[in-house]
């Protein structure tokens, strides 16, 4: 009988980030807690939703000025730790998936051994046994024949077989929370609910937390358990359905959908200025 | 307004001939606004490039307006389309202000230096006259797109052929630039093609779509078939269905 109420794998509280001096701050007062779970991070561009992520993951540049006065991994607070512990976490325990496999896969290196690099460096396997393991990863994300995938380089395969190959690399050492920034935005329409529906079963099968970062509200909300809406930097919003939204910010977003359910003959257009008076 | 019969676009020579576009047919009425859905590599994008003039190497018929269209064009035939490109960020001249990007047209075309001409077609999309003096990495990305939207008519085309024109923007910058389209379509009365591979934004903007797979049109949708969801083919039915999770 699992524990129906286990710690958190991640609390934030009260997340702030500055860059530079700048007095605008690019997240504030962040709060969330994150079990096994998956929680979506939804907003327009700019709103903070990667930074947010990439706060957790301390990868902002050194010109950003992280403060929280709370933000915990599995107990221990990240912000405390050195640049060497937190190396030892990346990748190990908090895995971080991006937009464009074309960009963050290594050009000059194949699949292969960008997968059996993972594989030694954090499961620390031998050569032989991390290629093995990264076959059988690669078997896992329904890639028919890793064999041969192996041996090509990223320019060589589709953006839902890079994608596939990035979710393979991430999480191969099982990490405990997962970070998926955009995963789908550079597929096209017919690969995105595969590769989703991939990254879900990885992540049950794990036990792990996910955070999912995206634009995308409807798909978002068809994924993910709890939606955390930002604006501004701010979070506006924490809803379980679509359908109880308040805050007019979330209520914009999802009016300026088209849904060809409900046509309309003129989309409705976030009021800016309401909004600005309303924060 | 217009009408394709026969279209092929074949790339590469003898055994390594690739067939982009395989005979492909279809009409536009006047006003009318056509929707092309369809993935990466479909082929969608080279039939909106070979309407527009850009894409040279096609073999079959365009007419436009009721005349035949050949692979060089008259300036009377390239005021008749103009287009719209998906990337608002690299679809403008980097080193170039505002006011530069929309006076080109009518430069372009031997009809005066232009200038005159730029506060009128900034209005018309609704930014301020002040935007002329600017350059592009100054804009947003909505606003980048509506100066797109603004050259594409400035020669008064009667055919817009508009490829992903939202697909790099936020949902709330899209409903902006897909109003904007939809209330100068009704004012001039313009001939639409849009490509997009999103069909929610197709659907709401298009009277007919035409599903398009491996070159080819496999499915064609009238407003009511988006509407209740019905297809008539296998993969314009998954497109359906991956589309709305």
């Amino acid at each position: 009988m699992p524990d129906h109420n286990p710690p958190p794998i991640l609390s934030v509280r009260d997340l702030n980030v500055r860059f530079g001096k700048n007095s605008i701050a690019a997240v504030s007062n962040v709060s969330f807690d994150l079990r096994q779970e998956r929680i979506g991070i939804v907003g327009e561009s700019g709103s903070g939703k990667s930074t947010t992520g990439r706060a957790i993951m301390r990868l902002l540049p050194p010109s950003a000025h992280i403060e929280a006065s709370q933000m915990d991994f599995c107990g221990s607070p990240l912000l405390d730790k050195s640049e060497r512990q937190m190396g030892g976490l990346r990748g190990k325990d908090i895995a971080l998936i991006m937009q464009d496999p074309r960009y963050s896969l290594n050009p000059v290196l194949n699949i292969g051994r960008q997968v059996a690099e993972a594989a030694r460096l954090h499961l620390g396997l031998s050569r032989t046994a991390a290629l093995e393991t990264a076959r059988a990863m690669l078997e896992r994300v329904r890639i028919t024949d890793p064999v041969r995938v192996m041996k090509l380089y990223p320019h060589q395969i589709s953006g839902g077989m890079g994608q596939r190959v990035m979710i393979a690399m991430m999480l191969l050492a099982k990490p405990k929370l997962v970070i998926a920034d955009e995963p789908t935005s550079a597929l096209d329409v017919s690969v995105r609910r595969d590769v989703l529906v991939l990254l879900d079963e990885l992540i049950r099968e794990n036990n792990s937390g996910l955070i999912l970062i995206s634009h995308d509200i409807r798909m978002v909300a068809a994924f993910c358990e709890r939606i955390l809406v930002m604006y501004a930097g701010r979070v506006v919003e924490s809803l379980t359905r679509l359908d109880d939204a308040q805050h007019p910010y979330t209520r914009g977003l999802i009016a300026a959908l088209p849904d060809p359910r409900n046509p309309v003959d003129r989309l409705k257009v976030l009021d800016r200025a309401t909004l600005e008076t309303a924060q | 307004m217009i009408k394709v019969e026969h279209l092929d676009v074949v790339y590469g020579h003898k055994e390594n001939r690739n067939y982009v576009v395989r005979d492909v047919s279809f009409s536009v009425a006047k006003g009318e606004t056509l929707g092309i859905v369809g993935e990466s590599g479909c082929g969608k994008s080279t039939v909106l490039r070979s309407l527009a003039g850009i894409e040279q190497g096609w073999t079959g018929s365009i007419e436009m307006d009721g005349h035949p269209i050949g692979k060089s064009r008259s300036r009377d035939e390239l005021k008749l389309s103009q287009m719209v490109f998906q990337d608002p960020y690299g679809s403008l001249h980097p080193r170039h202000r505002i006011g530069t990007a929309l006076a080109e047209p009518i430069h372009a075309m031997g009809l005066g230096d232009g200038w005159s001409n730029v506060p009128t077609a900034l209005k018309q999309v609704g930014l301020p006259e002040i935007f002329a003096s600017r350059f592009p990495h100054e804009l947003s990305g909505g606003q980048r797109q509506r100066v797109a939207i603004a050259r594409a008519l400035t020669l008064s085309p009667q055919i817009l052929l508009l490829d992903e024109p939202t697909s790099a923007l936020d949902v709330s910058i899209q409903a902006e630039i897909l109003n904007l389209l939809c209330d100068l379509r009704d004012e001039r009365g313009l001939t639409f093609v849009l490509v997009s591979h999103d069909l929610a934004v197709i659907a709401h903007m298009c009277d007919r779509v035409l599903v398009m797979q491996n070159g080819g049109f496999v499915d064609e949708l009238s407003k009511n078939d988006l509407r209740a969801g019905t297809t008539h083919a296998d993969y314009s039915r998954q497109l359906f269905e991956t589309s709305f999770l």
